[in-house]
């Protein structure tokens, strides 16, 4: 290293082997050198400064009373990402104008469009529909999980997107309306009781030997059930009856839940999506929970 | 008064000539040329991808190496490549020292040309030292001017040759000719070339002395069996001015003429000994041999050596037994740790590049819902599955089962349509939900194994996954 700092400074203590004055700073016997920093890096340190001063008229910086400096080209992060976003939009535009023209039968054909339609659809599908149906549309009691293959309203893309236009039981005037009665207050306990002994057979399979319950069961059904639930539980989608001779439960399939479905009804409410979404993230919500495996 | 800062002393190295001066011409010559060359070799991969022997495809996100062709999903060989390089510099240093930084380090290597640039136009150091001082002149000017010109075109070629690795060159040379590149290329061009120009000409040595942590931490690669520059001290001292045909009794072999220190590319006198800014290069080396083959005395008073070896010379000298010659210890802990380090990783990269399957299946189990119960009772299980087609051919995959036998297995392409096999185009990567529907009973969780067959290679590609029933 250079010596030349050597006695410049003659009230200062040198330090022998470096021949660098010291600070006078000392701790636990070690004193602190005090060498100059190289030239360039001075010359660095004060470029940074004045670079720094640059980003205050640059850039929105300095807070005032009402808001902040706005910065000479008038950069903020919201406008940036206004800009971002507007990239993306313009990349979707192609996309979105493909599908707005297209039939589901074009769409289905055209893969990608369609897998476009369909992750717009999941993302909708997210943040309107999964409160009740589920992030998966899984469902859960009162909702129907709409992975399977059990519809009420019928699971074509056409019949989804119309349930999603119109809901259920909801204020539109196309609405799938249709109500079950409160049967506690036209059959006896034991009619329902009978009734519901009929109706889990429908789903488990007729027994060898039909029981009492069952017969009498079998003649409620006739009397009460089947000119909406069909014959032999078949169900009826005109009417979002559902079928009820398949392994699905919408209100749990244990006795007890089925007689309190016969006593007290029950009428699911879905709201209707026409004035809350636009007309494209409906179409592609139905293809999306069409896609979930159980469409037809 | 307070000293702000101390100006950092400018360093004109002077040219010397030897061996190790021979080794560095000869470093810089294919180092270089590897840098400029290497982005426009050819390497024949087949129709629709890049021809380029080294490229990095951003946009299509591929990395190409002559046969070796990396996906995004294979970063980890990246990761794998900086171990190498990092531990093959510990390996490296711990033996020979700092040889990287001396020979092969890009700082140096560029610092070392635009010297030469330097010492065609200006001279050797005297000369250049002589018109640093010297008053503004039309000589001057002109000789500065063409020098920091030709600098930036040194620059400009180096920003020029990087964005090639990125790019298919001759396209890009069309590109640059007709001025039509992206503003990204033009960018990086000239980042470099102004880095470059920075760095190789005003920066230099400053770099490795306050910047670069590698050559901080390789001192902790150094033990006392580590090749480094060394003054023979035992041998060289009592230092003064000889004047040949005259009597050496009493005196070392150090005539004291700096010949070391003003060859420096660091600016060191080696003879204070080992000193963080030695880069390793030997150009003392070379000096110091020059003036010893005049003096008539054997050569090597600056020589590469350990630290032991000088430390047994000295005993050796104290103790009137006669001087052998340098032992290098190469097998030591440290070098033995760095060796078996290196082939592990070695290894497993060669292996890892070797058994890069064609295909790769990647396979999502659907868990919301785990399951769906279906009307007949019967139990799905939802899939999501990524095929990376890595052939340059359109594949057609069939899948199956193993660990179970479905009812059904139900394949699904886009549109939500049904599918008997898995189309992927060559080179892409196909995305398919699988179904696979089966009987209530069974246990809650059967581990299944997908396994996607070619049917024209017959390879296979297995992703382990489970099918899930509902509990009881």
């Amino acid at each position: 290293m250079s010596n030349k700092n050597k006695g410049k400074k003659p009230n200062g203590e040198v330090d022998e082997v470096t021949g660098t004055e010291t600070t006078g700073h000392e701790w636990d016997g070690l004193k602190e050198l005090d060498t100059p920093a190289p030239r360039w890096w001075l010359t660095v340190w004060l470029i940074t400064i004045v670079f720094a001063i640059g980003y205050w008229f640059v850039y929105p910086a300095w807070p005032s009373v009402s808001g902040h400096t706005k910065g000479l080209f008038g950069w903020t992060q919201y406008t940036k990402l206004k800009a971002e976003q507007k990239e993306i939009i313009d990349r979707q535009g192609a996309y979105l104008a493909k599908f707005h023209k297209e039939t589901f039968e074009q769409v289905a054909a055209d893969p990608a469009v369609y897998e476009f339609a369909r992750s717009g659809g999941a993302v909708v599908f997210k943040e309107n529909c999964a409160a009740c149906h589920g992030t998966g549309g899984e469902g859960r009691k009162g909702y129907p999980n709409l992975n399977d293959d059990d519809w009420l309203f019928g699971g074509k893309v056409d019949t989804i997107y119309h349930t999603i236009q119109v809901g259920s039981r909801s204020t539109d005037p196309d609405t799938h309306a249709t109500m079950m009665p409160r049967f506690g207050d036209i059959l006896k306990p034991d009619e329902i009781q009978d009734a519901a002994t009929y109706v889990l057979q429908l789903s488990h399979g007729q027994p060898a030997q039909p029981g009492a319950s069952w017969i009498r069961g079998q003649a409620v059904y006739a009397a009460n059930c089947v000119s909406c639930h069909g014959e032999d539980g078949v169900g009826n989608r005109d009417l979002g009856a559902p079928a009820l001779n398949d392994a699905i439960w919408l209100y749990g399939g244990r006795r007890d839940d089925v007689v309190e479905s016969v006593t007290n009804a029950r009428a699911g409410v879905m709201p209707t999506w026409k004035h809350r979404l636009s007309d494209d993230n409906q179409r592609m919500l139905a293809l999306y929970v069409h896609s979930l495996g159980g469409g037809e | 008064m307070v000293q702000l800062f101390a100006k950092a002393e400018k360093i004109y190295p002077q040219r010397t000539h030897g061996l190790f001066r021979t080794l560095k011409w000869a470093a810089m010559a294919v180092l270089l040329g590897i840098y400029y060359a290497a982005p426009w070799l050819r390497y024949d991969r087949g129709p629709h991808v890049p021809d380029q022997a080294i490229l990095i495809d951003l946009v299509g996100q591929r990395g190409y190496f002559f046969g070796i062709e990396i996906w995004p999903q294979e970063v980890y060989l990246l990761v794998g490549i900086l171990i190498l390089a990092a531990i093959g510099l510990f390996f490296a240093t711990s033996l020979l020292g700092r040889v990287w930084c001396g020979y092969a380090c890009p700082q140096t290597v560029w610092t070392d040309l635009f010297v030469l640039v330097e010492h065609i136009i200006q001279g050797d150091r005297n000369a250049r030292r002589k018109l640093d001082a010297a008053p503004w002149s039309i000589g001057k000017l002109w000789k500065k001017i063409l020098t920091h010109v030709v600098w930036l075109l040194i620059g400009l070629a180096t920003g020029g040759a990087w964005v090639f690795y990125f790019n298919d060159a001759p396209t890009l040379v069309d590109g640059l000719l007709h001025f039509d590149l992206p503003t990204l290329t033009w960018t990086w061009i000239l980042a470099l070339t102004l880095s470059t120009y920075f760095m190789a000409g005003f920066a230099r040595e400053n770099i490795c002395k306050y910047a670069c942590p590698y050559a901080r931490f390789q001192s902790a690669m150094f033990d006392r069996d580590t090749l480094i520059i060394s003054y023979a001290t035992e041998r060289g001292e009592p230092r003064g001015k000889h004047k040949l045909g005259t009597d050496w009794e009493g005196k070392g072999h150090c005539i004291d003429c700096t010949a070391c220190v003003v060859v420096c590319p660091m600016g060191i006198d080696i003879r204070d000994g080992l000193q963080y800014e030695c880069i390793s290069c030997g150009l003392c080396v070379d000096a110091c041999n020059h003036v010893m083959e005049k003096m008539l005395l054997p050569k090597g008073l600056i020589h590469y050596d350990t630290e032991n070896n000088q430390k047994r010379r000295s005993e050796e000298i104290a103790t009137k037994v006669p001087a052998s010659r340098g032992r290098m210890k190469w097998i030591r802990p440290r070098t033995v740790f760095y060796a078996t380090i290196l082939s592990f990783v070695g290894a497993l990269m060669l292996s890892a590049i070797i058994l890069r399957t064609e295909t790769d299946l990647n396979i999502i189990h659907n868990r919301s819902p785990l399951y769906v119960r279906l009307a007949d009772g019967d139990i799905r299980n939802n899939y999501q599955i990524k095929v990376l087609n890595k052939t340059h051919v359109d594949r057609d995959y069939t899948v199956s089962i193993e660990g179970m036998t479905p009812a059904e297995i139900r394949l699904l392409a886009a549109g939500d349509v049904a599918v008997p096999s898995l189309k992927v185009p060559a080179n892409s990567v196909g995305e398919f939900r699988v179904q696979l529907i089966d009987h209530t009973d069974g246990a809650a969780r059967v581990p299944i194994t997908f396994i996607l067959k070619d049917p024209v290679t017959g390879k296979v590609a297995r992703h382990v996954s489970y099918f899930i029933r509902p509990q009881n």
